[in-house]
């Protein structure tokens, strides 16, 4: 036989601390999230919505600014939470690829807030049951700020959805465009079973349900369409483990010049 | 000077930290805002004051480490040290009926109860408009859940045509 066996792609190795990949989840999914909203300050529609974009994002960086300085802690090499956010290459980030995408117009940026937010809240709700009683208190805190970002989103979502033409066309387009990037949040992988089997993590797949039910519900009011689950393609690969949007590079280029100009600058 | 802390220490302590005024709120002292969870004094003599912030990315959480560690250093105790928790996460049920007294006569609505149902079912209800703090009406409207810090909303009084601020409950 001469011509070569396929190729076989290896499983990538299993990481050596699944809290750690874990805690970079959850604080890169806030970092990045709360940057994006914080595009906004100055140029949302209305000040009130300013400000409120802008509380979401302070929030949002709060959270990650504790969930990084735990994974550092946990890590154990050394990294605060500074080195974390600044000082890594998008292939180390492991945020979803839902929350790197450019904010596009309000609408788009009020979808896509919707969409993470109800996440957010039926996954910070089951975290709060976690072993690590560490995680668990973050949760608590967190789901309480959370539930405050879900009703915002939320009735952004009826106002655009039962408002105009325009503004229900705009806020479809969003969420057709948008609904591929939720199938990422549930899919879960060798990280979230070794948690999940030592009752640190939810089981990711039971958590799918809830969230359904609760964003269809508030689609319905609406009068907007939930589209269609796409199949997730075996072996995908997605932000968690490094593989990113070209977006997230030029995100992440404004966001860390400063610290890596200025290394250890304070002021 | 080195102090010898007696058992009256603790005390002299919380009375300092009753000086100690929230930034953003300067009516309210750190205590009465709930912020501060303990206060340890070790056997040394070393003393911790324990600390929550009121939500997660509070800016003011530092200056207020920073007042709380200046206070202490201006009453003799120089080695203080500030620690962090976040469990449990703080609430406004824990703001004495006082301080709302204060915050009312400051001009921002106080806090209502905060939500202890917290079944996922009910994530979309409408919050009820506070009582406008000027004129008591409650002919009032939220305008938006979130306002000049994180830890107010913005209200509109129908009877007194006022925009007011209210602490929101969590």
């Amino acid at each position: 036989m001469t011509s070569p066996a396929p190729s076989v792609v290896p499983a990538p190795p299993s990481p050596p601390n699944a809290l750690f990949e874990y805690l970079l989840r959850l604080g890169d999914d806030r970092l990045i999230l709360g940057h994006r909203l914080s595009e906004w300050c100055g140029h949302a529609p209305i000040l009130e919505e300013d400000i409120a974009l802008a509380n979401v994002a302070l929030d949002l960086l709060g959270q990650a600014t504790i969930l990084l300085r735990m994974a550092g802690e946990v890590e154990g090499q050394g990294r605060n939470e500074d080195a974390l956010a600044y000082f890594r290459e998008a292939i180390e980030f492991r945020n979803c690829q839902l929350v790197e995408l450019p904010k596009g117009d309000f609408g788009f940026t009020i979808a896509r807030q919707f969409l993470f937010d109800v996440y957010d809240v039926v996954l910070l709700d089951a975290l709060t049951a976690s072993t690590n009683t560490e995680l668990a208190a973050i949760a608590a805190k967190s789901l309480k700020e959370a539930r405050y970002h879900v009703r915002h989103s939320g009735e952004w979502m009826l106002k655009l959805g039962d408002g105009t033409d325009e503004s229900h066309r705009r806020v479809q387009t969003a969420l057709d465009s948008l609904w591929r990037f939720t199938a990422e949040l549930f899919a879960a992988d060798p990280v979230d079973a070794e948690l999940a089997a030592a009752g640190i993590v939810p089981d990711l797949a039971s958590l799918k349900p809830k969230w359904a039910s609760l964003v269809r519900e508030v689609l319905d009011r609406a009068t907007l369409t939930s589209p269609a689950d796409t199949p997730r393609l075996a072996g995908a690969r997605g932000g968690r483990t490094g593989a990113h949007t070209e977006h997230l590079g030029h995100l992440l280029a404004e966001m860390q010049i400063v610290a890596r100009s200025h290394p250890g600058a304070t002021w | 000077m080195i102090r010898t802390l007696g058992a009256g220490a603790r005390d002299e302590i919380l009375a300092v930290l009753d000086t100690v005024m929230d930034p953003e709120v300067p009516v309210l002292s750190v205590r009465e805002l709930g912020i501060v969870r303990d206060v340890l004094v070790d056997d040394r003599g070393g003393v911790t004051v324990v600390v929550t912030p009121t939500y997660s990315g509070c800016p003011a959480i530092q200056v207020i480490e920073r007042d709380i560690l200046s206070a202490l250093a201006n009453a003799g105790f120089e080695d203080a040290k500030v620690r962090t928790t976040y469990s449990p996460p703080w609430t406004t049920d824990w703001i004495p009926e006082t301080a709302r007294a204060k915050l009312k006569a400051y001009g921002i609505a106080p806090p209502g109860r905060s939500d202890h149902d917290t079944s996922l079912v009910q994530l979309m209800r409408a919050r009820q408009s506070p009582p406008c703090p000027y004129c008591d009406s409650r002919d009032t409207e939220i305008r938006s859940e979130f306002g000049s810090t994180a830890c107010k909303s913005v209200c509109w009084c129908r009877s007194c045509r006022q925009p007011f601020e209210e602490f929101k409950a969590i």
